[in-house]
């Protein structure tokens, strides 16, 4: 057995910066790299792409990003584990076969995690007990059974773990936790139980700090900011692990950012509820047992995790079209720039009452004075400039469009010192609302599949 | 009575839960987390967050970190691609908590 593994991250979201993968695998010794690539809503935006043409439907980014890994985690033995196969994990192992044919690498097994799709079974399942009732505001599911466009299961760590147990160097997913891609080679390597709650917990908690990239490291930092050096050169948290359990936060040296106390524990509470119960397919972990010590400069332990078992349930997100939505903006210059802004606000309301338009919600924020922090914004006396930002919501798609085109005429129906309408009339967009759900784990089941180069 | 800034004793993190945000406080030393575990309750934060917080405020204490994590719900109007705000996934909560002032 190994004494420890480094699992590097390399993604933190869909569209994080290209180079680090790269920099992970050639400035530094790691063993694992992970990438994640799966917001709430993306699989939903993917399945529409699959929907359009059938050979799409995952992060196309991952495609170049791997042409360019292939010859170096050959070379060194690194293994990558990835959710970016979105609505189409085999779509995108075809592609990166290709990739692999076209730079001569043969003997290179890729595992391929599927099942988490449930669209098409919905029904079957709903009458063998699924529920899959909103798990946040109690809604019924037949209230929006018709409109559903992806139903996705979050797997967790077992099926990569199976993956990697058959061989495979790169193992691409479709919907799995962000934290399994992190723990499953602890599980994997350290031959951690499946019971064994403290240790699994240990694996999970690594995961959520390294699962977004540069925000464990330096990025976003709300401490003291100024003194990160080098943001232009950020370097990703890699988690090492040891087979009791302990990790250590760091990241490769010559790399930009921090690994301290400070910024690990920010991204420690990034999007949690009840720190006691984090819970995932494999555990239940406990934020309130996490120990943190600075061992030296950019390495930080992390230790004394407890876990509690796992319940027998997946979490299911679900994503159904409910209308339409449309931002536009307007800037609005000194003197009297807020009051020019609120006044132009006042003319548009009314044009869009006298048109009879029909809106759920039209939302104006002031950017520059109160869109961020609302009534809690201190009063300026006088500012320079303000942008108008009004947006509309509404179930008719003719609604919204109509009050796209509303917005560019008051540059010469309204109050002066006007500018900012560059990017022309804005589009009405689909409203992608989420539904979060629970299913028996009874009921659904993830299929691995290890193809071979 | 002193007032202390919050942003002076703590810093932190914040984002998306659906339509509930979660903001993340953090104290800078232990005497630091004792004034925030004493002052920053879930009714304070609520009234803070009038006019933006439309629903309940949850509270949880992480000693270990010297953390108070707060879920604000009805919070981010309509969360996702439904909410309008310019600042649908409360990234800027955090800092506008930390803007408070207390009086202890």
């Amino acid at each position: 057995m190994k004494d420890k593994i480094r699992i590097a991250s390399g993604q933190g979201f869909w569209g994080d910066l290209q180079s680090i993968p790269l920099q992970q695998v050639t400035q530094g010794p790691i063993d694992y790299l992970m990438m994640d690539f799966l917001a709430e809503v993306t699989m939903s935006i993917m399945q529409k792409q699959k929907k359009r043409n059938p050979s799409a439907g995952y992060a196309k980014d991952l495609v170049h990003i791997m042409k360019d890994l292939l010859p170096h985690i050959t070379e060194k033995n690194i293994k990558v584990i990835t959710n970016g196969g979105g609505a189409n994990p085999m779509g995108c192992v075809e592609d990166i076969l290709k990739c692999a044919h076209k730079q001569g690498i043969k003997g290179l097994k890729i595992g391929v995690v599927t099942g988490d799709d449930i669209l098409d079974s919905l029904d079957d399942l709903l009458k063998r007990g699924a529920g899959l009732d909103n798990m946040e505001s109690g809604q019924k599911i037949s209230d929006v059974k018709e409109k559903i466009i992806s139903a996705n299961v979050y797997f967790g760590a077992r099926p990569i773990v199976e993956a990697l147990k058959k061989g495979a160097q790169i193992v691409i997913t479709g919907r799995t936790t962000d934290t399994s891609l992190t723990y499953a080679p602890m599980i994997h390597e350290f031959k951690w139980a499946w019971d064994d709650w403290d240790k699994l917990a240990s694996g999970v908690i690594a995961g959520h700090i390294i699962e977004c990239g540069g925000q464990a490291s330096g990025g976003n930092f709300l401490g003291n900011w100024r003194a990160v050096p080098d943001l232009a050169h950020i370097g990703f948290p890699i988690a090492e692990a040891y087979p009791n359990g302990e990790i250590v936060i760091t990241k490769h040296q010559n790399t930009g950012g921090v690994v301290s106390i400070e910024t690990v524990s920010e991204q420690l509470l990034y999007e949690i509820g009840d720190p006691t119960s984090y819970i995932t397919p494999e555990c239940v972990a406990d934020f309130t047992t996490i120990k943190l010590k600075q061992l030296e400069k950019d390495r930080v332990k992390v230790y004394g995790i407890r876990g509690k078992p796992a319940t027998d349930l997946y979490k299911v997100s679900m994503a159904y079209n409910d209308g339409y939505t449309a931002i536009g903006s307007l800037t609005y210059s000194w003197p009297d720039a807020l009051e020019k802004a609120q006044k132009a606000d006042e003319i548009l309301r009314t044009r869009l009452s006298d048109l009879g338009l029909k809106f759920d919600e039209i939302r104006t924020e002031f950017l520059g004075v109160n869109a961020c922090h609302g009534p809690l914004a201190s009063k300026q006396d006088e500012i320079n400039e303000v942008v108008l930002r009004m947006g509309v919501r509404s179930k008719q798609y003719y609604d919204v469009e109509a009050f796209a085109k509303e917005i560019a005429p008051l540059i010469l129906t309204g109050p002066p010192g006007v500018t900012g309408f560059a990017g022309g009339r804005p589009k009405p967009n689909e409203v992608i609302a989420y539904w979060p759900a629970l299913i028996p784990k009874r009921l659904v089941k993830p299929k691995v599949e290890v193809v071979t180069t | 009575m002193k007032k202390i800034k919050l942003i002076d004793i703590a810093h932190g993190r914040s984002g998306d839960k659906g339509d509930a945000a979660n903001i993340g406080i953090i104290a800078y030393d232990d005497e630091g987390y004792e004034i925030i575990k004493k002052y920053l309750t879930a009714e304070r934060v609520k009234e803070y967050f009038e006019g933006i917080c439309h629903g309940k405020v949850d509270r949880y204490e992480i000693p270990n970190i010297r953390a108070l994590n707060f879920v604000l719900h009805n919070t981010l109007g309509g969360g996702g691609t439904v909410s309008l705000m310019h600042d649908a996934q409360g990234k800027t909560l955090a800092s506008a908590l930390l803007r408070m002032e207390i009086g202890i």
